[in-house]
């Protein structure tokens, strides 16, 4: 396979950084107008609405904080585990690979626990423009993270095999994985205040 | 960075973790601050100037955007001007 894509573990001589890198920041480029696309929609519906409630008055803040706390920190085992393999260290990759997963469990365990209490009220999607919105952007980013845990699996489990073969060229997967879940930890930091703070 | 030597990137693993600490404490900062019940105005501006800044220590520690090289910058460059356009577009309509 690296025979037929090149540099994908070692920089390209043109860009500097290797293709799979490349790949990945195009990919969240494209990402960034997905999320804005529904921010731009966030906002018509915000200006346009004769009335427009609190995030706070209808959602649980102190659930959403514990979220952010969660999601932060499985930004920093994930990380940490790149910064582990990068010191060789495929133990404690594995440790802060199964905890970025674990906390990416939580966070969808959390948010599964207010959609079921806003459904037990009868809040849908269809109550309000704003519980529109509100679950469209957060189911949006809670299938990022489900996505993110999916990839994360694989690379804790099979996809770790590559590491005894071409430890370089995993340390890069990792790098990537890691690029793009600390982007959907960066559209949760805008999210929480913009839903469930103003 | 994945071509980074074992040396530098211990000397990393303490920026990350004092990332966090920014990270976690402007996270409570945000929530405090919207318990003023500031005019709506003055409230979005904070939160958003916050989490501005957390975004900002994401990109640049987490994503390794301070050591990354100028043609993801580029890229980053374009897709804000795509970005803020799109922000744009609802007070075209008004």
């Amino acid at each position: 396979m690296s025979s037929l894509i090149r540099y994908i573990s070692k920089p390209h001589p043109v860009t500097g950084v290797t293709n799979a890198k490349l790949g990945t920041w195009c990919f969240l480029a494209s990402e960034v107008m997905l999320f804005g696309g529904l921010f731009s929609t966030y906002v018509l519906l915000r200006t346009g609405a004769s009335h427009w409630p609190r995030g706070s008055e209808l959602l649980n803040v102190p659930l959403a904080t514990l979220n952010t706390l969660i999601l932060i920190t499985s930004s920093v085992t994930m990380v940490m585990s790149w910064a582990s393999l990068a010191m060789k260290d495929f133990p404690k990759y594995r440790f802060y690979m199964a905890s970025t997963i674990l906390l990416g469990l939580a966070f969808l365990g959390v948010k599964s626990f207010e959609y079921g209490s806003k459904f037990s009220h009868h809040h849908f999607p269809s109550t309000d423009p704003f519980y529109a919105i509100y679950f469209t952007l957060t189911g949006l980013h809670g299938l990022h993270v489900l996505g993110g845990i999916i990839v994360n699996t694989y690379f804790l489990f099979p996809g770790s095999a590559l590491w005894r073969t071409e430890p370089e060229q995993f340390t890069g997967r990792i790098e990537c994985a890691g690029l793009y879940w600390h982007f959907v930890d960066l559209v949760w930091i805008f999210l929480f205040p913009v839903l469930y703070l103003l | 960075m994945s071509g980074h030597a074992p040396e530098a990137v211990k000397k990393h693993v303490k920026i990350y973790v004092a990332v966090f600490a920014a990270l976690a404490t402007l996270t409570v900062v945000t929530v405090a601050v919207s318990y003023l019940h500031l005019p709506l105005r003055k409230a979005v501006v904070v939160a958003l100037a916050i989490a501005t800044v957390k975004a900002s220590l994401v990109a640049l520690f987490f994503m390794h955007l301070i050591s990354e090289r100028k043609v993801i910058f580029s890229i980053l460059a374009l897709t804000l001007i795509f970005f803020l356009a799109l922000l744009t577009l609802p007070f075209l309509s008004s």
